[in-house]
């Protein structure tokens, strides 16, 4: 039997939360009055440009800039010898010499200087006046490759202290999880798979490019407008890297046009505040989408070997996994998420996970929604697929059979609390989709995704205005809904209509320090604090009826929008509503306000199952996407509108990933495809309604029971797709993307 | 003492132990003891690590409360999108 929402649900009833409300940004959007990065201008401002590495590995002998510098409208220009020498972490060093290289360009489009002019005709003439000397050299960027001896180095001693002696000098570290004995899992089982999988980068595919605008006067006190996850992480790396107090960098994010992880990071602002400085003008930089695909973080490509043994009723003896991740030019792949959620769906006694982060000359990944699962998940998932289908045995039923359940040891260490895995695949086995006939060269895949989510520090303030309508301010960019999410929040609690409500995301200076907008963390951490900081300001309102009515505020309640005398002395006053609350706050005391500052942590873990038909041409190797059904827990969904689109975006992401999207670099090293023209992402031709089903099983972590939605559903298409295209054209597909000369070639070789 | 799991890369710095026992009664305390017990984890434990409790996962709250017989995972610093 199917658990549906209600089913699953045991928390309150809702008035507001769990609402399809209007969502406040939506006028402002779709008029093209909304003020994205590349929106902000400032009186005087000049433009700023970027040069790049035309090579994919060179040492940098020498930046000439003297003509540059000379040409009339020039007025910075800019290297990372201009950079303050300030010993910085070695996060935060990759971090400036991905914004400007130092000794080496380590990737096609490697930034090594940039310049402020007064027209972007004459930056770009500047540009061409610089001269570099290069010293190019060898380069790799194939994962597999980067590891043979005798492959181009990136870094001499770059590894840390986990990557054992005599590895490759492009390892940068090695990441072990799991339990059991692997030989001796393998042996109980009826049959063993051993299978390699690959998949390529791809980009965060966001639609507004990277932009700022950077001032910096001669007092020290410095602003930067720009579209990024989180502005608090800008301002904090740029007055790292810059030698500057945060207090005296105010950052303001912009609305913001997608961002999927890629915007975690910063690429032209501290470029931006060096010129604005250099220049004492405003200095605005907006990149071309080719930059933003040379440049900016795709997520890593992956190499990943898998063995999975199984018995004839489909019980998982042992799992294992290898897993290669390159992460770019710098350490960081998310190759220890991928080694950690590779096998995070099923209740394994054996299984084991390695994964090695591999350098290569590619630009610096990015975070990439759930970094490091969905390649994980594609090796898994096809795999389990590959054993299930090879027994005879139903793909659901296997994976039913082998769900982690609460009391289930992870394959990555923790006993799982109540999760809600289960309930996915067994309302995906329910629906109508899955017994739906298929027609001829079409197939059906499935696939489970796993995700962690988390908390970090937040900050809410919540204003009483005298008319009794509600603002809150909070700290992080709006990227999923977080606006029409917080004010829904403050509604249900404060008992108002959300129409009272309007939330805006606030600048750096306004609000204590916000975590980035990342790891499905918003809608969860921030939704708690902006529920704490309205029940303060209750506490205040309960506190000013009670003066009036001349009793102790412990025997004021407050309800329905309102306060009410309660208990047995109270009294028989009528209630005072918020407004008549507000219109009095100077009487009583001053403005009422709420605020909550914190660390939430105990995000709760995410599950997702989906299902995909396709279509494959076997003339032409194309594939077509008929039918797609996403089923993940949500915890409680406060605006169902905004938890779909989650849901879809991440099957949509996944369906170019698994189809399409690829990072193609020519022997020289050179990104072959840096436009939309010729990296391909899914349109809304080529994809059906994607459908959804939102499970609702709380999360005791957060007091509406809300848990993150927004990454878990990119873990699971990659391989739900490749299953499907697998049943379709009869032949097993392991390389991602499955373009169509891929999935011709496969055919023909079978 | 608190048992802790930690992941099998760490394994080189404890001894090839999977599992160390430490003093603590806070995740600070915990965090503190690994790296006097075993210097070897210090770096890692410098860049960064998240800790699960009885199958929460927590990443920076020093004072969180650790049981004796509380399940405790050592995992890799979690990062998002």
């Amino acid at each position: 039997m199917a658990l549906d929402s209600k089913q699953v649900l045991d928390t309150r009833e809702f008035k507001v939360v769990g609402t399809r409300v209007l969502r406040p940004d939506g006028v402002d959007k779709v008029t093209g009055k909304a003020r994205f990065g590349a929106d902000i201008t400032a009186p005087g401002m000049l433009v700023g440009l970027v040069l790049r590495s035309p090579h994919a590995h060179a040492k940098i002998k020498s930046i000439d800039t003297s003509a540059a510098e000379a040409m009339d409208g020039v007025h910075a220009v800019v290297t990372a010898a201009d950079f303050p020498n300030i010993e910085l972490d070695d996060f935060t060093a990759d971090v400036r010499d991905n914004c400007l290289a130092g000794a080496k360009a380590l990737y096609d489009g490697h930034a090594v200087a940039a310049v402020a002019a007064s027209s972007n005709h004459i930056a770009k003439k500047a540009l061409k006046a610089i001269k570099v000397d290069y010293e190019v050299l060898d380069h790799v960027t194939d994962v597999d490759e980067a590891i043979k001896p005798g492959a181009p180095v990136l870094h001499e001693g770059g590894g840390n202290e986990s990557v054992p002696e005599g590895s490759s000098p492009n390892i940068m570290a090695r990441y072990e999880f799991g339990h059991g004995d692997i030989e001796a899992g393998l042996k109980k089982a009826d049959r063993v798979l051993e299978r390699s999988y690959k998949t390529e980068a791809t980009h965060q595919g966001y639609i507004e490019p990277h932009a700022c605008l950077a001032t910096m006067g001669p007092d020290g006190q410095a602003d930067l407008w720009c579209c990024t996850q989180g502005h608090y992480m800008v301002r904090n790396t740029c007055a790292a890297i810059l030698g500057l107090d945060q207090g005296q960098l105010r950052v303001t994010a912009s609305e913001i046009g997608g961002g999927f992880g890629g915007k975690t990071t910063v690429f032209l602002e501290p470029v931006a505040m060096m010129l604005a400085k250099k220049s004492s003008r405003p200095v605005k930089m907006v990149m071309t989408r080719s930059e933003v695909l040379r440049a900016t973080g795709p997520t890593a490509s992956s190499s990943v070997d898998i063995r999975i043994g199984m018995t004839k009723d489909g019980r998982i003896t042992a799992a294992a996994a290898e897993l290669r991740y390159q992460g770019g030019a710098y350490a960081g792949s998310p190759v220890e998420f991928g080694a950690m959620s590779a096998f995070a769906p099923y209740d394994l006694e054996n299984v084991q996970t390695i994964g090695w982060d591999v350098v290569t000359n590619r630009p610096k990944q990015a975070a990439y929604r759930a970094p490091g699962a969905p390649m994980a998940a594609f090796a898994v998932e096809s795999a389990i697929d590959e054993l299930a289908k090879g027994l005879g045995l139903d793909p659901l039923e296997v994976r039913l059979k082998n769900a982690a359940r609460e009391g289930t040891v992870a394959s990555y260490g923790p006993t799982y609390p109540a999760i809600g895995l289960e309930a996915t695949l067994r309302t995906a086995k329910d629906h109508p989709h899955w017994t739906a006939p298929l027609g001829e060269n079409q197939g059906r895949g499935v696939a489970c995704g796993f995700w962690f989510n988390f908390g970090g520090d937040t900050c809410v303030s919540l204003n009483i205005t005298p008319d009794g309508t509600v603002t809150v301010s909070e700290g992080n960019p709006d990227i999923g809904g977080s606006r029409a999410s917080m004010s829904m929040m403050a509604a249900e609690e404060l008992g108002i209509p959300y129409e009272k409500v309007r939330t805006i995301v606030a600048d750096t200076g306004s609000l204590g320090q916000n975590e980035v907008t990342d790891g499905s963390r918003v809608t969860f951490a921030v939704g708690l604090a902006t529920i704490e900081a309205a029940r303060a300001a209750k506490r205040e309102m309960c506190k000013r009826a009670a003066m009036v009515w001349g009793i102790e505020p412990e025997a004021v309640e407050w309800k329905d929008g309102a306060a009410h005398p309660a208990g047995p002395n109270a009294g028989t006053h009528p209630p005072m509503s918020l407004a008549e609350i507000a219109e009095i706050a100077s009487n009583t005391g001053g403005p009422i306000a709420g605020h909550h500052e914190a660390n939430p942590e105990g995000a709760g873990v995410s599950f997702a199952t989906h299902m995909v038909d396709t279509e494959v041409d076997p003339e032409t190797g194309a594939v077509k996407i008929l039918r797609y059904t996403v089923f993940q827990d949500a915890g409680k969904a406060v605006h169902p509108d905004y938890v779909e689109g989650q849901f879809q975006g991440g099957a949509v992401q996944g369906i170019g990933w698994a189809l399409n999207e690829e990072y193609i670099y020519g022997e020289d090293g050179v990104l072959q495809n840096a436009g939309f023209l010729d990296y391909r992402i899914p349109v809304a031709s080529d994809l059906p309604m994607i459908d959804t089903v939102i499970l609702e099983i709380p999360n005791p972590g957060h007091p509406y029971g809300v848990r993150g939605v927004g990454e878990t559903s990119i873990v699971p298409p990659l391989a739900a797709i490749a299953n499907s295209v697998s049943a379709a054209s009869g032949v097993r597909m392991t390389d991602l993307p499955m373009s169509p000369p891929k999935v011709l070639k496969a055919i023909q070789d079978q | 003492m608190v048992k802790v799991k930690i992941w099998g890369s760490l394994a080189a710095f404890t001894d090839d132990q999977r599992e160390v026992e430490v003093e603590a009664s806070t995740l600070r305390e915990l965090l503190q003891g690994l790296g006097t017990s075993y210097p070897g984890l210090k770096p890692q434990l410098e860049r960064g690590v998240s800790v699960s409790i009885d199958g929460r996962i927590y990443n920076d709250s020093w004072f969180q409360p650790i049981e004796p017989e509380s399940e405790v995972v050592l995992l890799a610093r979690l990062k998002g999108g």
